[in-house]
């Protein structure tokens, strides 16, 4: 219970003390303590829960099972990493004359106010809450994509804005039509927007409703996880924000929109007895896959190239969770963990690379590993360990998601592995010449902070070649409860 | 006609006229028109609530009529003013597609809504289940405005209405969402709202101007 | 066909012939009162289709014979349409020949014929006024069909009589359809007789005209027939829209008795509307030809409003 209240309790402290005190030099500084104080109480709220099972706390507003807790156990991790990384990212950014010291105020607490509304999404059981959070998390996040008052970050967050804001509207409608389902089960009241009400329930609440309402739902909260067609936002949102920004963009944000999706999915299963869900979480995530792939080829902006990659991940974990049973899930989840990590530890290294070269284009940069060897060997290690190399964690995840799509799915195979291959191809000749030969590097004003980069490959290379048992187990429990 | 009740005559008289506001907002040219036009759609949305809490003897209704009257009627289209005189914003608004063709696409799409929502009005038991359609007509309308709408504000004034709609639909057909949810949409409505109105500062500032025009060079490949 | 059937349906024709030009008569006072104005007397479409009536036909050399049998065919599809339009009883025996849409038809019919007279001698401004005059009719049509469909939705027959008959006998309500429906039709009533702000009816500019340029070439006796016809018009929109929105007083079924009642009903229910036409005329400006779209566009969205929401919600 205490460490739920930490959970959620840290990040508004820290965004109200930052908004205080954001324009002082000590700001990231306080950003990193807030965001590892916000981990230390994920940790403890993990521990708690695989000791003692699902908890519902607080009136049955608060609902925390192991499919979220590892997902609020990995928010709170990224966002503390992100945080580490933003404080010479952002120093080096405002030496540069980019940044003034009134918006690194309102980075930083917007970035934390950002924190806790990913972690008020994951953690509530009130589907109507979730919907409140997942829009403040757009709201929190727009001012800062236009953080650099550049014509293309100005209309980067327009887009975003106007976009999210449709399709969570959409997202609202369907949230309308599941209350409207349930009331006529559960009676009127608040009692009948919570999820784990709903989950009892599932069976007696009316199907064609609820179909109607999925669609609505995965159209909308689709939107936030970057789906094709309602794609749009994402790259212009990824490339002109701040490199921090759009590590958690990447990392967090996904993630929590793809959750509450899978979460409306395990409802409509109950209630649908034919596989309609599934269907459409396939075909949306496998058009993601095979569109963004093909994207990946004409893209110029480092930033995009990995914007692009993020919307193919999605697209393969959507497509897991919609083929379902427990490989499947279990394997998703995975995917989720290990995307998250590697994708951030990406931009990390990107978002120095930019900096050492003073482009975000890809043809402007070169030769990183000539000048800093880290950074560049960081990047390749990142670019191949996204790309589905082993040993690294994608390539397990990806492995499982194939043979189960050979097995129960034989004609998305050949999309699945032309995609990956395509992606595959771009990425390395794209990345490869970034990073070996001249160089067109400079020297930064500030050490990089390449310790989370290395970190989270690091994980992500365990995860590759042993999970460790208290995991997996955890990963089965959530997958066996996403069905 | 007799048995319908007093109470649902006037609900559907304001049903009606939600829909009428919708396309003359659609087909409205000057923004000004289209604010005043917004607040009157705010007024007859918490009407129509009013009467719906009188009729079904549902009190907690009267606490989203007043939240809707409150932020829908006077805050947001006082904000809007305020954006627009500190803006000095007095254009027409261009469409992009001419007013009496997105008038017939309009009516398509209020054919299509009103069709969707006979199934699901069918399984609802309020009293006022009938005006689902006309919600769900709202709401495709309002998107209609903000595709075809080249100017910032207006395309805001869209989703705004957007909003309005779904919670005619809301109330229509489940008598409102739980309290605190509805608070929850009108926090983010309120601080969205807030945000747009900053952020139309920064397009100004970069643009000198708030066609969106200026807003379409990002392209896919770039 | 009874003979009370049969006396109300002469009656009704009788009333509207004599009527019409005092309804034009009556607008015109109210339009020059409202504007501070002195009007000519209220009697003076009278004195003039006299007048008309009483000189010798000029006909251009190159007219053909259409040219001289269009003002007849424009009045009897007028005088056609009075018998159709319930405006004294609901027990017409004409009415069996023509329902609501076929009533829509006789007006086409009547358009499509001064239209033709007008391009018939070829001068230029013959040819304008036919243009805009089919431009305006091809969208106020639609219109004036959609609101003559929820009416035959609410009482569900298209035959005006039964529409009148069912309106008639409801209790009082609000109906939103039939509200929508009204402003839409008061919207196509102003466009198709020619009234401001779709076309000034004094006016004395050629480029500006719409109906006026279609009757420049015709003088005398064609000349009174085709101003009494359009007399009747403005009548015949003003009995179908009292029929239809306020069809209280109208004698229903074989109650012949009662038609001696309505006819006074009536008269008091066309002097509200023609004061009410002089007041919309008065308060609003003409609008630019290329406007009209727009306002019979919204016309048409409002009648088909009335009809999906008369639909939906059953009212």
């Amino acid at each position: 219970m205490i460490e739920l209240v930490g959970v959620l309790a840290i990040p508004v402290i820290g965004a109200v003390v930052l908004a205080v005190l954001g324009a002082r030099s000590h700001a990231p500084a306080v950003n990193v303590v807030a965001s590892g104080l916000t981990f230390v109480a994920a940790m403890a709220l993990t521990v708690r829960v695989i000791a003692e099972g699902p908890i519902l706390v607080l009136d049955r507003q608060f609902f925390v099972d192991p499919f979220n807790v590892f997902l609020v156990a990995l928010t709170a991790f990224v966002g503390f990493t992100t945080a580490i990384f933003s404080r010479p990212y952002m120093r080096i950014e405002e030496e540069r004359g980019k940044l003034t010291r009134p918006k690194l105020r309102l980075y930083h607490s917007m970035y934390q106010l950002f924190l806790f509304t990913m972690l008020l999404a994951l953690l509530t059981n009130n589907m109507g809450i979730l919907w409140v959070a997942m829009e403040a998390a757009t709201l929190t996040t727009v001012l800062l994509v236009s953080l650099y008052r550049t014509p293309a970050s100005l209309e980067a967050a327009w887009k975003y804005f106007i976009l999210c804001g449709v399709g969570i509207a959409q997202a609202l409608f369907g949230t309308i039509l599941l209350y409207f389902a349930a009331e006529r089960v559960l009676g009127a009241g608040g009692g009948a927007l919570l999820w784990t009400e709903l989950n009892a329930v599932k069976a007696q609440l009316e199907p064609t409703v609820l179909s109607l309402a999925f669609v609505f739902l995965l159209v909308g909260y689709g939107t936030k996880t970057g789906l094709v067609p309602l794609h749009n936002w994402l790259p212009d949102a990824h490339a002109e924000g701040p490199t921090p920004v759009s590590a958690v963009l990447s990392g967090l944000l996904l993630n929590v929109a793809l959750y509450a999706v899978v979460r409306s999915k395990v409802l409509v299963e109950g209630a649908v007895h034919t596989s309609f869900a599934r269907e459409l979480m396939m075909g949306f995530g496998l058009l993601s896959v095979v569109i963004a792939a093909f994207l990946l080829s004409r893209q110029k902006d480092l930033k995009r190239l990995f914007a692009y990659s993020s919307i193919e991940h999605m697209g393969i974990v959507t497509f897991a969770f919609g083929m379902g049973g427990p490989i499947a899930n279990f394997a998703g989840l995975l995917h989720m963990t290990v995307h998250s990590l590697t994708k951030s530890a990406i931009f990390y290294a990107v978002g120095h690379a930019t900096q050492k070269t003073e482009t975000q284009l890809i043809e402007g940069i070169r030769g990183l590993v000539t000048r800093s060897p880290m950074m560049g060997w960081g990047l390749m290690l990142g670019t191949l360990a996204i790309l589905g190399l082993p040993p690294f964690g994608v390539f397990a995840s990806e492995f499982l998601i194939l043979i189960t799509a050979m097995r129960e799915q034989p004609w998305a195979t050949p999309f699945l592995l032309t995609a990956l291959g395509v992606a595959f191809a771009a990425v390395v000749s794209r990345v490869q010449p970034m990073v070996f030969g001249e160089t067109t590097a400079k020297r930064l004003p500030h050490r990089p902070a390449m310790i989370p980069v290395y970190a989270h490959l690091a994980i992500v290379l365990m995860l590759g070649l042993w999970i460790p048992p208290y995991l997996a187990d955890w990963y089965r429990q959530a997958a066996r409860l996403i069905g | 006609m007799s048995g319908v009740p007093f109470y649902a005559q006037i609900i559907n008289l304001m049903a009606a006229l939600l829909l009428l506001l919708a396309f003359a907002m659609l087909a409205q040219r000057r923004v000004l028109s289209l604010i005043d036009l917004f607040a009157l759609q705010g007024l007859a949305l918490a009407i129509s609530t009013a009467v719906v809490a009188w009729g079904t003897h549902q009190p907690h209704l009267y606490g989203s009529t007043a939240l809707t009257l409150l932020l829908k009627v006077i805050v947001l289209p006082w904000i809007l003013h305020r954006l627009i005189r500190r803006l000095d914003v007095r254009w027409d608004v261009e469409g992009l597609i001419n007013i009496p063709i997105t008038m017939l696409i309009g009516i398509v799409l209020v054919v299509f809504s009103f069709n969707l929502a006979v199934p699901i009005s069918q399984l609802a038991s309020t009293v006022t289940r009938s005006t689902l359609g006309i919600a769900m007509a709202c709401v495709m309308l309002s998107f209609l405005m903000m595709i075809t709408r080249r100017k910032a504000i207006p395309q805001v004034i869209g989703f705004l209405s957007m909003e309005n709609g779904l919670f005619f639909a809301a109330t229509s057909a489940t008598y409102g969402m739980p309290m605190v949810v509805e608070l929850g949409i009108a926090l983010d409505v309120l601080v969205g709202m807030l945000i747009l109105g900053v952020f139309f500062f920064q397009i100004r500032e970069q643009f000198d101007s708030l066609d969106l025009k200026h807003l379409e060079k990002l392209k896919e490949h770039q | 066909m009874t003979l009370g059937a049969f006396i109300s349906q002469l009656l009704q024709v009788a009333i509207a012939l004599a009527l019409a030009p005092l309804l034009v008569g009556w607008v015109n006072q109210c339009r020059a009162w409202l504007q501070n104005k002195s009007a000519p007397s209220l009697f003076m479409p009278y004195r003039t289709i006299r007048k008309l009536f009483m000189k010798d036909a000029v006909v251009a050399e190159n007219a053909s014979p259409m040219f001289r049998l269009s003002p007849y065919v424009v009045f009897g599809a007028m005088c056609c349409a009075a018998a159709i339009v319930p405006s004294l009883a609901t027990d017409l025996p004409f009415a069996s020949a023509a329902d609501a849409i076929a009533l829509v038809g006789l007006f086409a019919l009547a358009r499509m014929f001064i239209a033709l007279a007008a391009m018939d001698i070829g001068t230029a401004f013959g040819s304008l006024g036919a243009r805009r005059e089919m431009f305006i009719g091809f969208l106020a049509e639609p219109a004036l069909l959609m609101v003559l469909f929820t009416a035959s939705l609410i009482s569900g027959s298209t035959s005006l009589p039964t529409i009148v008959e069912a309106l008639a006998r409801r209790e009082f309500a609000i109906y939103p359809s039939l509200a929508f429906a009204g402003v839409a039709f008061t919207m196509v009533s102003l466009a198709e007789n020619a009234r401001i702000p779709v076309d000034n009816p004094a006016t004395h500019l050629e480029l500006t005209m719409i109906h006026e340029a279609m009757v420049l070439e015709y003088s005398a006796r064609h000349l009174a027939l085709i101003e009494w016809a359009s007399a009747l018009k403005l009548f015949n929109y003003s009995c179908i829209g009292i029929a239809i929105f306020f069809p209280f007083g109208i004698a229903q079924g074989g109650d012949w008795a009662g038609v001696l009642g309505a006819a006074p009903a009536l008269i008091a229910k066309l002097a509200i509307g023609g004061f009410g036409l002089a007041l919309i005329e008065t308060l609003s400006a003409k609008m630019r030809i290329f406007r009209a779209p727009e306002f019979l566009g919204t016309a048409f969205l409002l009648a088909v409003l009335a009809m999906l929401v008369n639909l939906l919600l059953g009212t």
